[in-house]
């Protein structure tokens, strides 16, 4: 049901790491922050969204944190670790290559 | 996986495999907490804080499902099934506690029996020196000539020139058992020990550990290096741990050694089955071995010997190379080296020591543990099989509730592979109370220590482990197949278990049984074939009188005598003895048959006979002493005995057995004729009856005898014949020797029959551990068909009680279980002696005279069967008579 259907499990997990990137976050947040970017082009439903942190930790991507929030609660935060780092950078390139690919495939049929 | 990531996610795996509770905790925490911001920011939106809340809740989904899916993502999933499953399975069994005992104890028989054959098999055939360095790449070296191609000694110069030639051998060395006396205060005693080679400690890695091993070059010049390495055991025991042995002088036989060296507790040496108790340099080989000074002579075949190969290189290669250098000395030295070839042995097949005779005991021993372990195997399927039908309703509850079939099959699995698991561990650990048990079958013999270990490394444990997983399959995908078969909706209505739907699962439980009654028919087929030809063995006649005579030695050659003295004392011992009362006869002869030691041998040439391409050209002869034939009842045919007269003085002769008669006279009267033995002509003067040389399993072959002083041994046998027990002579003995000479010891006396019966040890062993093991396979296989008949019984009892009702009698109805076990067992024969007629051929090396389709051993295995049948059925079958018609038919 939580499954984003337009998005491929690997985008997702990129996507997740391009915003722990710039700053680590807790789970709610990463959430607000991925609909503010992308609009609502990608459905991610709150559901599917944990497993898919979870699965960044367990990947060593991503590592968490248990510290005080804005609000002087505890919080988990994701924060990115080094090999999660290399991983997006080699990730980036990849989608780079294929999505310039893919656009002048799609401009060619248009010519 | 890079190494960085092992470190982020083993800390992870680790924390949610064992700190499960506070994981899960955490998981809660952080959607609550994403729960409680995603209401705040609705309330900021506008909404209703329980309108606010709700939308939270219903954006994230379900909390389950989303717990769930994490635990996935944790990749920890199959191992906590597996705890879980563990946890479920201990607990099944711990609520049956008799089918647990009896599982476990089925599977211990098997897997143990498995591995104390397996630790046997690792400890005297594969890695039958464990404190050599790299047994592995060890190789035994046989010499072969047309007629023995089974590997014989080789002469010390052949080794030499192999030594040289042999560029893929790291090292080579000699060891040649042999027996020695020593004197130690008044005791003398003969004690076994190694000619070895100079480089023989340093070859296999073992350091001593008081003094030294052998120096290069003391292994050069007759009777050079008069020094000795004792064992830790000797030095214990006869020299009480003095730490102040290395330099003191020994007395071992005629000479005078020097201690030099004292070996590791951990090392017996390396001949497979004896424990050696002191190595002396080749250089003194002429004291131990008769036929004198042998390591100039190239004809003088008498050393074992060992390579080690280069680390990489196969016994193959290493063959090639060899072979090339014996056709190199066959060219070199045709007339000792003609036809003759070294072949590479791989350990467990060492032609010359006790791994040659335990080989082929051992290989059957496989096999049957291998059966012994599958009618253990079928036992506790059936066992499991039953409960999975008393568990039904469990397996139907949780399939419906929607357990998936493999979910099902591993719990399955997981409770047969508690069993086998334990049943392994309680395996291995009778297989160790029994590693050392092997020596326990053999005949003790006084003065030499033989040594049998079984070995119990990581191979064994890796191969015992193997066994375990196997038996987990066998064992738990019999009734994990059975259930596939289950009718969820059909099953859940039926309450309880009726006969008729349990058509299929008889089938599989019958089959069981009778593969079990199949290997166990097979089993006792080869064991009573094996007692049969055991049988045959003992009492077929070794050609000579084996009740009456006796045999022993006296240490002539360890008390220094000279030749003329031992001459003159052989004479005036046999007169002595010969006026004792009640001895008939009494003789010398430098070997008494059916011995370990071997006879001297010669290519023979006669008048007038042209030997056939590829005959072997020798013949094995003993040398004896006046009255020899008479006191072993030897009979002659035709001619004379040997008397005093045949001295060294007088013209040589031999007496000849009849096959030689047959083979190189055609039959014709031998008397007077001549025969060329080591070049010198001997003039026949007799022919004797054959009887046995070398085995009792030896056909006739040729064989001749020629007088002991005319071809002198110092220490040779004496033989007596007598109507006294065997000990009033040792007494009266030992005192004639000690009147003679004080310093003399009497070696082990005793009778010719004991010889017999240590020669046919192997056979005694393996009959014993294939009745032994065919003993468990018969007990399991009756526990099997009780188990299978009381089943039936029990869920039979409508169909009984209808029967009883109608007026069966209680004998009736006893036929008519006994007759169901019956029929089982027929099915389970019928395969068994198919089975069994395809597989005793193999057995063939320890067979004597016994056909491998001898139909006394099937009768006898069927009757043995039969009534095992019938035994296991009574109990089920009283109990069938015990049963209420009344009762039964009200239900």
């Amino acid at each position: 049901v939580s499954k984003p259907s337009d998005l491929v499990q690997g985008t997702l997990d990129m996507l997740l790491l391009k915003i722990l990137a710039l700053q680590p976050l807790n789970g709610w947040a990463i959430g607000q922050r991925l609909k503010q970017i992308s609009g609502d082009v990608l459905q991610v439903s709150d559901g599917s969204l944990y497993p898919a942190l979870h699965k960044l930790e367990q990947q060593g991507w991503i590592t968490a944190h248990w510290k005080a929030s804005e609000s002087n609660r505890r919080a988990k935060f994701y924060s990115l670790t080094r090999l999660g780092r290399r991983h997006l950078e080699k990730e980036a390139a990849n989608w780079n290559r294929l999505s310039a690919a893919i656009s002048s495939v799609v401009k060619l049929s248009e010519a | 996986m890079s190494l960085e990531q092992w470190l982020y996610t083993v800390p992870l795996r680790l924390r949610s495999l064992f700190l499960r509770k506070r994981v899960d905790q955490e998981l809660n925490d952080e959607l609550r907490d994403h729960v409680e911001l995603q209401t705040q920011e609705n309330i900021a939106r506008g909404m209703s804080p329980e309108a606010a809340r709700y939308a939270a809740l219903r954006a994230l989904g379900g909390v389950t499902q989303i717990e769930e899916k994490c635990r996935e993502k944790r990749g920890v999933n199959m191992i906590e099934n597996f705890v879980q499953d563990l946890r479920y399975g201990l607990r099944q069994l711990r609520r049956s506690p008799g089918f647990f005992v009896l599982a476990l104890s089925c599977l211990t028989l098997g897997i143990g029996a498995n591995t104390a054959v397996f630790s046997w098999i690792e400890g005297t055939l594969f890695r039958p020196y464990p404190a050599v360095a790299h047994q592995e790449r060890l190789v035994a070296i046989g010499g072969t000539s047309p007629g023995e191609e089974e590997g014989g000694p080789l002469s010390w110069p052949d080794y030499l020139d192999l030594q040289r030639g042999c560029t893929l051998c790291e090292t080579t060395f000699v060891t040649k058992i042999t027996g020695g006396t020593l004197s130690i205060g008044e005791r003398a005693e003969v004690t076994a020990g190694s000619i070895v080679s100079a480089n023989y400690f340093d070859a296999i890695g073992v350091h001593p550990i008081l003094g030294r091993g052998f120096r290069p070059g003391e292994d050069v010049g007759r009777n050079s290096h008069p020094i000795i390495v004792i064992s830790y055991q000797l030095w214990q025991g006869r020299f009480k741990g003095d730490p102040q042995i290395i330099g003191k002088t020994q007395r071992l036989n005629s000479d005078v050694y020097t201690i030099v060296g004292v070996t590791p507790k951990d090392f017996y040496g390396t001949f497979v089955g004896w424990a050696m108790n002191f190595w002396v340099p080749a250089s003194m080989e002429e004291n131990f071995e008769a036929g004198g000074y042998k390591l100039e002579d190239r004809g003088a075949r008498w050393i074992e010997s060992y390579a080690k190969l280069k680390p990489g290189v196969s016994r193959q290669q290493a063959q090639q190379e060899v072979s090339a250098v014996a056709r190199r000395l066959e060219a070199a030295y045709p007339a000792t080296n003609r036809g003759r070839g070294i072949k590479f042995w791989p350990l467990w097949q060492t032609p010359f020591n006790d791994a040659n005779t335990l080989l082929p005991t051992l290989k059957i021993m496989f096999w049957v543990a291998g059966a012994v372990l599958l009618i253990a195997c079928a036992n506790v399927g059936n066992l499991l099989l039953v409960r999975s039908f008393s568990r039904r309703r469990e397996i139907n509850v949780r399939l419906a509730l929607g357990a998936g079939y493999g979910r099902l099959l591993r719990q399955l699995l997981t409770e047969a592979l508690i069993v086998s698991a334990l049943g392994a561990a309680c395996g291995v650990l009778v297989a160790y109370w029994c590693r050392h048990a092997l020596i326990l079958l053999f005949p003790p013999r006084s003065g030499i220590a033989m040594h049998l270990p079984g070995e119990i490394d990581w191979r064994v444990l890796a191969l015992s482990i193997a066994i375990c997983l196997l038996t987990t399959l066998i064992v738990g995908l019999v009734p994990a197949l059975e259930t596939r078969n289950l009718d969820v909706s059909g099953a859940l209505k039926a309450d309880s278990p009726s006969v008729t739907s349990g058509h299929s699962r008889a089938w599989v439980r019958s089959s069981l049984v009778i593969v079990q009654v199949c290997l166990s028919f097979v089993l006792l087929v080869g064991t009573v074939l094996l007692l049969r030809s055991l049988d045959k063995i003992r009492n077929t006649s070794p050609g000579f009188l084996t009740t009456r005579v006796l045999t022993t030695r006296v240490s002539i050659g360890a008390a220094g005598y000279s030749e003329p003295q031992a001459k003159a004392f052989q004479e005036q011992l046999l007169d002595r003895v010969r006026l004792l009362p009640g001895v008939e006869a009494a003789a010398f002869a430098r070997i008494t048959p059916l011995g370990y030691i071997e006879y001297s041998s010669t290519p023979i040439a006669l008048d007038g006979y042209q030997p056939r391409p590829g005959e072997p050209p020798s013949v094995d002869y003993n040398q004896v002493s006046p009255g020899y034939f008479a006191t072993l009842g030897i009979p002659l045919i035709s001619g004379r005995e040997f008397t005093r007269a045949d001295d060294e003085n007088a013209p040589l002769v031999a007496v000849v057995n009849l096959t030689m008669v047959e083979r190189y006279w055609r039959g014709q009267n031998p008397i007077g004729g001549r025969l060329q033995v080591k070049g010198r002509w001997v003039r026949v003067v007799g022919v004797a009856a054959n009887s046995k040389y070398e085995s009792m399993r030896e056909i006739p072959r040729p064989f001749f005898y020629v007088p002991l002083r005319q071809d002198f041994a110092k220490s040779p046998d004496l033989n007596i014949r007598t109507t006294q027990p065997l000990r009033t002579i040792a007494t009266a003995l030992s005192r004639e020797v000690h009147t003679l000479d004080p310093n003399l010891a009497l070696y082990e006396m005793i009778t010719l029959q004991e010889q017999v019966d240590r020669s046919t040890s192997p056979q005694l062993v393996a009959v014993t551990l294939v009745a032994i093991l065919g003993g468990l396979a018969l007990l399991l296989a009756a526990i099997g068909i009780y188990g299978v008949m009381s089943y039936t019984v029990s869920q039979s009892t409508r169909e009984l009680g209808l029967r009883m009702a109608l007026g069966a009698g209680a004998s009736n109805l006893l036929r008519v279980v006994i007759s169901r076990g019956l029929a089982l067992t027929a099915i389970g024969i019928l395969f068994g002696t198919a089975a069994a007629l395809a597989l005793t051929r193999l057995m063939g090396d320890l067979l004597y005279n016994v056909s491998p389709y001898d139909l006394r051993a099937f009768g006898l295995a069927l009757v043995v069967m039969t009534s095992a049948t019938i035994t296991a059925c009574l109990w089920p079958a009283w109990h069938a008579t015990r049963i209420d018609p009344a009762r039964v038919l009200r239900e």
